[in-house]
């Protein structure tokens, strides 16, 4: 078992999906046997023979000018076969998602701790640890910018990007603003027609998407002096459009073949080391694999914006909303990636699922020396739902109402408007979705008292016996949100589907190429299942996602399985069209025969299954094969001044409820349920459907109790799993889930986009029920033990 | 240095092996056995878990001369040719795999518990995963795919009642 040559992982082939249901069916994933036997090929798994490995130097500072940069002795060591910097990148110098803003490597300075410096590519990682050490950078530390009232001083505090080269929209360290104003805004004479205001401040902390397979890839060059890259990514075409011009080759000589990807979150929405690969596997002339460690992962991707937000809510005595008017400061960090984008979710879902006759809204997003954020499940809108659901938990408080009743009195439904302009045309059951998660019956209170005796386990702290009761009390809090599905403001967010139809082994197989990102979601379950029910087979190959088929767009935005599904839809239909042709011309059916003509297990039938051909002998050697794109229905950009605009292709809905029991002495939380109703049109995969929901809801309880990315002047302190801590099994409890399916006209087969929403309401209402139960303000996020204690 | 070990009942050798290396690492890179995973590599995400001599370790945390003539089972282990162990099976069953990358750290673990405790209570398999991170499923239909495989097992030919409780 020495390493000598190994085989082509079984899912860079090709993955058989054989099974008889289609839609609405609860479908095994066809990778879960590859995934339990240990043979599903990660991207950090991959292994080539002579392959080197590659690693990044990075900076110990979040802001610094690089007086020299000495790589000689790295270069001197044994076993090193490249060292790289700046100098050496053929092309462009920059990449970035939106604005092309970021070094591929630090060029004369370096604006966040743990931006990449140099390159080495090594026999050996420990050959290239050591020659890392070895590169001598001699750096002049500048104070950074760590906080966004710092980024606005600019006369104090300077730019991090500086004017000459800004590359954003706006200017003076401003990534992007977005202001809404709908009804009269929020004027005295609006403010004078409130009974009731509330206003507080909120803060939520930086989240890590956590993802456990880190970033990491094989680059191997290729005899045609292009490369291919096997990687893990969310979208592979977005990557392939930003390494082209830094490595100074045409798209047809940079092809990426989608790996095994051990979950994204969004977190794989920018690149990490896809260029850095690809740099030192073309210098070298020799395959590269790099693998991050966790520690390098924390500073490999970007994270969920910290903000600081301000809300003014007015309402009526009898519980109608007047106005709201906020202020959404969002820390993007020292790169752009796709903060206009979240700015704009901030913006317009940031009043929540709630009929507000006026509002002004301002976001703004802006650099400074932090680490760079960017995309995580729920893009924007996480951070206004925690203060728009603490706001309305305070409203209700203030007119001493019911919080559910008082949500429900001013939910947003079928018909309503945005701040935007945008009239809501598809279900919108928020209503509906707080009575259900409320109706739910609710878990025994002291559930640690057992046949008279205590289950340290039920109690917060658990194991630790830190309580057998005492000190212990109970919340319940709710919560509802809003998220958009698929990209916004006018982007023509498309995806591309090869479907084929043909006999093999005397049986009719379908096969389904797409570039769409199976991240763990299910994607390839659900194309298998759009396909047997659009094709009547039985037998589905699903080929491996690369960037020989059109761009799918990119597994985020709850977008996936509306858009890459979608455009396997309307493959699966020219397909089924073209093989009723071909009766036409073979059988001489008529038009009316064929109008009524359905594909059900391998064969052309009628009426009530009445058979007319068999698939076998109506294709013979013939293949059948389309190919589509799918757009959703277009949509317009917000206007710059008054935010109005038809911005977003759907909404989705979920509410929560949670239960809390908190040990007020230690400051212990432990979440005893965590319920959830979501609408999700129609699932296509009610499995898969849960799935969403739990995980989703899961890292929404992280982000209430116990997930921060703790920066310090700029630095990173906590980059591990010791001190950053996500939800373990003992942490996450039972998860109720009601989902509702009302279909969604506009959409395929009616679904909605599930995978965000419940990562929004999740947040604010468990620290609702720990409101409930202390009685404390708690006005940011994570709360942590001191907050309860106030020690 | 050379270490030599048997891994799935197979001898392993591998050479040139860096004192400082771990056991995960050598799996991972040296005898073709990527299976455990490379989550956090300091012992806290559970992914690489793997029996050393029968016990379940990290692999991560493991050094390679430590397991010099010693006995490993590694996911690629678990199934008994194309028949998958009922724990996999019930993983694939429950819907407890999304991404996968901390399936086969889980199912070493639930193997291990199921081997001590033929049926466990919720509040015991919690306590037995408490050391692996899943970030995607929300652990729900995980608890599904262990009280799954526990069941399937105590209803196998051959299972003992009570085996383990």
């Amino acid at each position: 078992m020495a390493a000598t040559a190994r085989a082509v992982p079984r899912n860079l082939q090709e993955t058989h999906a054989p099974g008889t249901d289609g839609i609405g069916a609860s479908t095994l994933r066809p990778d879960g046997v590859l995934k339990v036997r240990g043979d599903f090929a990660y991207s950090s798994d991959l292994w080539h023979e002579d392959m080197l490995w590659g690693m990044a130097l990075r900076s110990p500072h979040p802001r610094a000018r690089i007086r020299s940069l000495d790589i000689s002795a790295a270069v001197a060591q044994p076993g090193v076969y490249a060292v790289l910097t700046h100098d050496d990148i053929p092309g462009s110098k920059f990449y970035g998602l939106e604005v092309v803003d970021q070094p591929v490597l630090a060029i004369d300075q370096v604006r966040f701790h743990g931006e990449p410096v140099a390159l080495v590519a090594a026999d050996h990682p420990e050959t290239a640890r050591r020659a890392l050490a070895k590169i001598r950078v001699e750096y002049e530390v500048l104070a950074p910018i760590t906080t966004t009232a710092q980024a606005l001083d600019v006369d104090a505090n300077g730019y991090v990007h500086a004017p000459d080269e800004y590359k954003a929209h706006a200017s003076d360290n401003v990534v992007h603003r977005q202001r809404i104003v709908s009804g009269l805004g929020v004027t005295d004479e609006v403010r004078a027609a409130a009974d009731v205001v509330v206003r507080h401040d909120y803060e939520v902390g930086m989240q890590d998407q956590a993802f456990l397979g880190p970033e990491s890839g094989l680059a191997v060059p290729a005899e045609d002096g292009g490369v291919d890259l096997y990687i893990a990514t969310q979208w592979l075409h977005v990557d392939r459009d930003q390494m082209c011009p830094v490595l100074g080759l045409p798209p047809e000589k940079v092809r990426l073949a989608l790996a095994g990807v051990g979950g994204a979150f969004g977190g794989r929405e920018d690149i990490s080391m896809q260029v850095h690969a690809c740099l030192l596997a073309l210098h070298t002339g020799k395959p590269v694999k790099i693998v991050y460690s966790r520690e390098e992962s924390f500073f490999g991707h970007v994270h969920r914006h910290p903000a600081v937000l301000t809300y003014e809510h007015g309402a009526t005595r009898d519980g109608r909303l007047v106005y709201v008017e906020a202020s959404i400061s969002l820390d993007g960090g020292a790169y752009a990636s796709s903060s206009p984008a979240v700015v704009g979710n901030a913006s317009s879902l940031g009043i929540g699922p709630y009929v507000v006759p006026n509002v002004e809204m301002n976001a703004a997003a802006y650099y400074t020396n932090n680490p760079p954020c960017g995309a995580m499940r729920g893009f924007g809108a996480v951070q206004a739902c925690f203060a728009y659901e603490s706001q309305m938990d305070r409203l209700a408080a203030e007119l001493g109402m019911d919080p559910v009743e008082l949500r429900q009195l001013n939910a947003v439904e079928e018909g309503s408007a945005m701040p935007t302009g945008q009239i809501i045309d598809s279900p919108a059951p928020v209503a509906e979705l707080l009575r259900r998660v409320k109706d739910m019956p609710l878990p025994p209170t002291r559930p640690w008292e057992s046949d008279g005796g205590t289950d340290v386990r039920e109690l917060p702290g658990g194991l630790s016996n830190t309580t057998h009761g005492e000190g212990v009390v109970r919340g319940v809090g709710y919560a509802v949100g809003i998220k958009n599905v698929g990209f916004s403001e006018g982007f023509d967010d498309y995806s591309t589907a090869h479907v084929r139809l043909e006999v093999v082994g005397g049986a009719p197989v379908a096969s389904v190429h797409t570039a769409a990102a199976e991240v763990g979601q299910g994607g390839i379950t659900v194309h298998a299942q759009i396909v047997r029910t659009e094709l009547g087979v039985e037998q589905v190959t699903i080929h491996p996602a690369n960037t020989r088929v059109g761009s799918a767009g990119s597994t985020s935005a709850s977008r996936q399985t509306y858009m890459t599904g979608g455009a396997v839809k309307l493959a699966a239909e020219a397909v089924r069209a073209s093989v009723l042709t071909l009766g036409r011309e073979r059988y001489g059916w008529s038009a009316d025969l064929v109008a009524g003509l359905r594909l059900e297990a391998g064969k052309v039938v009628v009426g009530r299954g009445e058979v007319v051909a068999d698939l076998v002998d109506l294709l013979g050697d013939d293949a059948v094969e389309a190919t589509r794109e799918h757009h959703h229905r277009p949509t317009q950009a917000f206007d710059r001044v008054t935010g109005q605009g038809f911005g977003h292709v759907q909404y989705t809905f979920c509410a929560h409820r949670a239960v809390v029991d908190v040990d007020v002495d230690l400051g212990l939380v432990k979440v005893v349920e965590l319920s959830a109703a979501q609408d999700v049109g129609v699932m296509l995969n009610p499995l898969s459907v849960l799935g969403q929901i739990q995980g989703g809801s899961t890292q929404g309880l992280g982000l209430a109790v116990m997930e921060e990315i703790l920066v310090e002047d700029g630095k990173v302190r906590n980059p591990s799993f010791t001190d950053y801590l996500i939800p373990t099994i003992l942490d996450t409890p039972p998860m109720r889930i009601d989902v509702l399916e009302l279909a969604d006209p506009h959409a395929p087969y009616g679904l909605r986009g599930v995978g965000e929403a419940p990562t929004l309401s999740s947040t604010p209402a468990v620290v609702s029920a720990i409101r409930a139960a202390t009685g404390l303000a708690l006005n940011r996020v994570p709360v942590r033990p001191e907050h309860l204690t106030g020690t | 240095m050379k270490v030599t070990f048997t891994v799935n009942g197979r001898q392993a050798e591998a050479e040139d092996v860096w004192e400082g290396e771990s056991l995960l690492y050598v799996l991972r890179e040296r005898v073709g056995l990527p299976g455990s995973k490379n989550a956090c590599e300091q012992g806290e995400c559970g992914s690489c878990t793997v029996y050393l001599d029968g016990d379940p370790v990290c692999a991560c945390l493991v050094a390679a001369g430590q397991v010099q003539g010693r006995e490993v089972r590694t996911v690629e282990g678990l199934a008994d040719g194309d028949t998958l162990d009922p724990v996999q099976q019930a993983f694939v069953d429950a819907g407890a795999v999304q991404c996968g990358f901390c399936t086969p750290g889980l199912l070493v673990q639930t193997h291990d518990l199921l081997e001590r405790r033929a049926r466990p209570s919720d509040a015991e398999i919690r306590e037995a995963l408490s050391g692996n991170l899943c970030r995607c499923t929300g652990y729900e239909k995980i608890m599904d795919a262990v009280r799954l495989a526990a069941a399937r097992k105590a209803e196998a030919p051959g299972a003992s009642a009570g085996a383990g409780a």
